[in-house]
């Protein structure tokens, strides 16, 4: 009788085990599926062209996405005078400054800004951007872009620069060294790397973002120097291309989603590279 | 110019807990002193009031006052204090992002010195003077991480005293030493002694006897006795004093 | 160790009140760069409130009941936004939560360490994949095959419910809870996995000496110790679910209509902003579709409080980052 409980019950925890390992298989899936149809689809459209050439008109085969692919990085660009500057400078107030009410208050907001949809914050830039300078343009969509940023800049710093130990604050103050001096020549620098670790992160999120741009950055089928004009990103074009009614448009929907997955994880790989360098300067 | 410092009724708490209570002495000038006393009675706390160090501490508090040549140290600058008073840490704690030549630069540099050949000769003159210049003459770029503990402590004085400060105080800074590390430290304290005053804690009473020349015995946050350590050593006026040293105490 | 000359006095005066002016100044300075993220999130409200203000003053509370979306007539209700929103959102959930709960009491506690960490990887990743792709992807893929394969079997299996009525067209309210479903994984996957890890060792081994199973000890133990923190986690995937905007607009199907069935297209209220916001065609349109996002604004902001606050009372304030 009791063997036969106990064999029950491990009958329930095979099952369970079983249960949970399937569970986790199939999260997986979907994502080996996407890769896969990323990789026989991109593969297949991507070419030389696609990186030199501009988007042909309607009707027309052929062209590419060069235009889109410079738009991306010079919104990129944008996004990090924005984002970088606010993200940095503030995360070392809450990591050396902020265990007070206020450093609460900016951790809260930080937190509220990052679960805000990014296309409440394209809102945002297009009310205070797009409206008074009456149109679409690219520092629009950089302004969008930066504030999205934002947390993860001012978070990634705050925490690499609390792991620097007080020791070493302490030998810099010793020295008779200015407090904003050792912060700024001593500490920060020896969270430099995963500072930049966290800068990567936030770059390859908002290297996809595309809801914020269709309406601030807008979108152009050709190249654009001027700032103050609407200029093309890699998501939006993806995002046009896709949902329009030609053929040659989904093929190139599909190199351009390939070229910008390679793009984001080129960028973790980088950010993995760095970190890497990291451990090995502090053994 | 001698410098010394008087501690007048020096008090502090960390939050609600008082650590030091009503602590007077005078450190003299071109003087090792020595502070001891079993672990927790306030000894580093002691010091680290003495260059500004303890206020740096989240919820940290103090009272007294302590004098730097007659000047209330509370009311200067806090970069000037600790640029005349210098300090040593119990642990080695060389900036890890910089090479040898940067940390005991890195003083310097911070406080104006740029010629590159001043700092050549400052970096070496202080590297020797931390008896360290023989063993990292040859890897100077090398990070200051890379040496072994009894290196970086003396990397860490020598990066002290490259400032010049008037004052160093040095807070157990053989406790995570070897024998032979500690020997050297104990030398150089020697040498030292000459250029500047120095403040030591330690709770090590055999070093005390060794280097300084007058010792103080700190217990539960107050100073029971301070005296030239000869005396304190052999003919120590307060019963408690005596049962620390004679070892039959916790 | 004599001169002092190496060292000018480097503007500092040597009495300043007891503290360095330069230091305060850069304290003030880099306070000033920290509230900026207070000022930023206070100008967005304002400046969205501010340029809602006409729909608000003409529709009211009527605007969140109101079914009409008609730009022509000037007549804006955001109720079929709102339906679809919730709706898809729950959809995903109910997809998402038993699958990233499973996966992550595999990965902590069952798996070994060599399958749990590439595992893991790959979960992660998902969230690194960027929204507009998931939508590529729900087009040409996800959409065709529920509208050939999926639909047709729900729909001959469970027909008599009204939730699989209608015809098969792909994409719809289903698809765009399933991509959605696949987008909110990896977070609350993540952050699942990190509470589960700040349960102590000592609860399970305590489960165990009483000689229990591994999943007993699991049930006992390790979910009751870490209940709000995974209620925590799936409010955040919740928080992301609303606000998701390609990945949905691409697949959803567009149509302000609220359809009982999950076969028949829908609306958000991130899809109708990003479709009709760069084409507005009056500034009171434009005020109607920034009164959406201001309502979008406001539940997640709710949404995501809730959510940190649980998951902060569990894993401490650490697990709140895994978001990228």
């Amino acid at each position: 009788m009791t063997f036969d409980r106990y064999r029950r019950r491990k009958r329930v925890n095979v099952l369970v085990s079983a249960l949970a390992f399937l569970c986790a298989a199939i999260t997986i899936i979907p994502l080996l599926m996407i890769l896969g149809h990323l990789l026989a689809q991109g593969a297949k459209a991507v070419n030389l062209d696609f990186f030199t050439q501009l988007p042909k008109p309607v009707g027309e085969v052929g062209g590419g996405m060069a235009n889109a692919i410079v738009g991306t990085l010079i919104l990129i660009g944008l996004a990090c005078l924005v984002g970088l500057p606010i993200g940095i400078i503030g995360g070392i107030y809450l990591a050396e400054f902020g265990n007070n009410k206020t450093g609460w208050l900016v951790r809260f907001m930080s937190d509220v800004l990052n679960g805000t949809p990014s296309i409440v914050i394209g809102i945002f830039a297009y009310t205070v951007v797009v409206l008074p300078m009456k149109r679409f343009s690219a520092l629009a969509g950089g302004f969008a872009l930066g504030i999205i940023m934002i947390p993860t800049v001012i978070r990634a710093t705050e925490e690499l620069v609390k792991l620097v130990p007080t020791s070493v604050r302490e030998a810099g103050l010793a020295l008779g060294i200015p407090q904003w001096r050792v912060i700024l020549r001593i500490v920060v620098p020896s969270a430099k790397a995963g500072i930049v670790t966290g800068v990567l992160l936030a770059v390859a999120r908002i290297g996809g973002e595309t809801a914020p741009l269709l309406f601030t950055a807008f979108g152009n089928q050709f190249w654009q120097r001027r700032l103050d004009q609407p200029i093309a990103s890699l998501p939006v074009q993806i995002f046009t291309y896709a949902i329009s009614p030609f053929e040659d448009w989904h093929r190139q929907a599909w190199a351009g989603a390939l070229v910008l997955v390679a793009m984001i994880l080129i960028t973790s790989v980088l950010t993995r590279v760095v970190t890497k360098g990291q451990d090995r300067s502090m053994r | 110019m001698l410098t010394g410092l008087a501690v007048e009724k020096l008090g502090a708490c960390f939050g609600q807990k008082q650590v030091l209570n009503g602590i007077s002495m005078t450190i003299g000038p071109n003087l090792v002193t020595a502070i001891i006393g079993p672990s927790g009675c306030g000894k580093s706390t002691l010091i680290r009031c003495l260059n500004r160090l303890h206020e740096t501490v989240p919820g940290a508090r103090q009272s007294g006052r302590v004098l730097l040549d007659g000047q209330d140290i509370s009311q200067m600058d806090p970069v000037q204090v600790r640029r005349t008073i210098g300090m040593v840490f119990q642990k080695p704690n060389p900036f890890p992002s910089m090479s040898i030549y940067d940390n005991v630069a890195a003083g310097l540099r911070l406080n104006g010195v740029r010629k590159r050949h001043r700092l050549d000769e400052y970096v070496e003159k202080s590297l020797r003077m931390g008896a360290l210049w023989e063993e990292v003459a040859d890897r100077l770029d090398k990070p200051g991480i890379s040496l072994s503990g009894g290196q970086q402590q003396r990397l860490c004085i020598a990066r002290a005293i490259a400032i010049e400060p008037k004052v160093l105080l040095m807070d157990e800074p053989c406790s995570a030493l070897d024998p032979v590390s500690t020997g050297k430290i104990e030398e150089l304290i020697q040498e030292l002694k000459k250029a500047l005053t120095i403040v030591i804690v330690t709770h090590n009473m055999q070093q005390a006897a060794r280097v300084s020349d007058y010792t103080g015995f700190l217990l539960l946050g107050e100073l029971i006795e301070f005296d030239e350590t000869p005396k304190l050593f052999t003919n120590p006026r307060d019963k408690r004093t005596e049962d620390y040293i004679t070892g039959r105490f916790g | 160790m004599s001169s002092s000359e190496a060292f000018p006095a480097s503007g500092v005066p040597p009495r300043a009140g007891g503290t360095n002016v330069a230091d305060r100044l850069f304290k003030g300075t880099t306070l000033l760069f920290a509230l900026s993220v207070v000022a930023i999130m206070v100008l967005m409200a304002g400046a969205m409130l501010r340029t809602a203000l006409p729909a608000i003053r003409a529709f009211g509370w009527h605007f969140p009941f109101t079914s009409t979306w008609d730009p022509v007539a000037e007549r804006f209700g955001a109720l079929p936004f709102i339906y679809g929103t919730l709706v898809s959102s729950l959809l995903a959930l109910s997809i998402a939560v038993p699958l990233s709960l499973g996966g992550a009491i595999f990965l902590v506690e069952l798996a070994p360490h060599w399958l749990a960490q590439p595992i893991a990887f790959l979960i992660d990743l998902l969230a690194s994949i960027p929204s507009v792709v998931y939508g590529l992807w729900g087009i040409f893929v996800l959409a065709p095959w529920l509208r050939t394969t999926v639909q047709p079997a729900l729909g001959a299996l469970l027909g008599v419910l009204p939730l699989f009525q209608g015809p098969a067209y792909g994409v719809g309210m289903l698809a765009a809870g399933m991509i959605l479903a696949i987008m909110v994984i990896p977070f609350i996957s993540g952050v699942s996995r990190e509470v589960l890890m700040a349960v102590p060792n000592s609860q399970r081994e305590a489960a165990l000496a009483l000689g229990a199973t591994k999943w007993e000890a699991i049930r006992t133990a390790v979910l009751p110790y870490s209940r709000s923190g995974i209620i925590g986690a799936i409010i955040l995937g919740l928080g992301r679910a609303l606000g998701e905007t390609m990945a949905v607009t691409m697949v959803i199907g567009n149509r302000p209509e609220i359809a009982l069935s999950l076969f028949a297209p829908g609306y958000t209220m991130a899809s109708v902003i990003a479709n009709e916001f760069a084409e507005a065609t009056s500034d009171f349109h434009l005020a109607a579709l920034i009164e959406i996002g201001l309502l979008l604004f406001g539940v997640t902001i709710l949404v995501n409080g809730l959510a940190r606050l649980l998951v902060w009372s569990v894993a401490g304030n650490g697990a709140a980052t895994v978001r990228e």
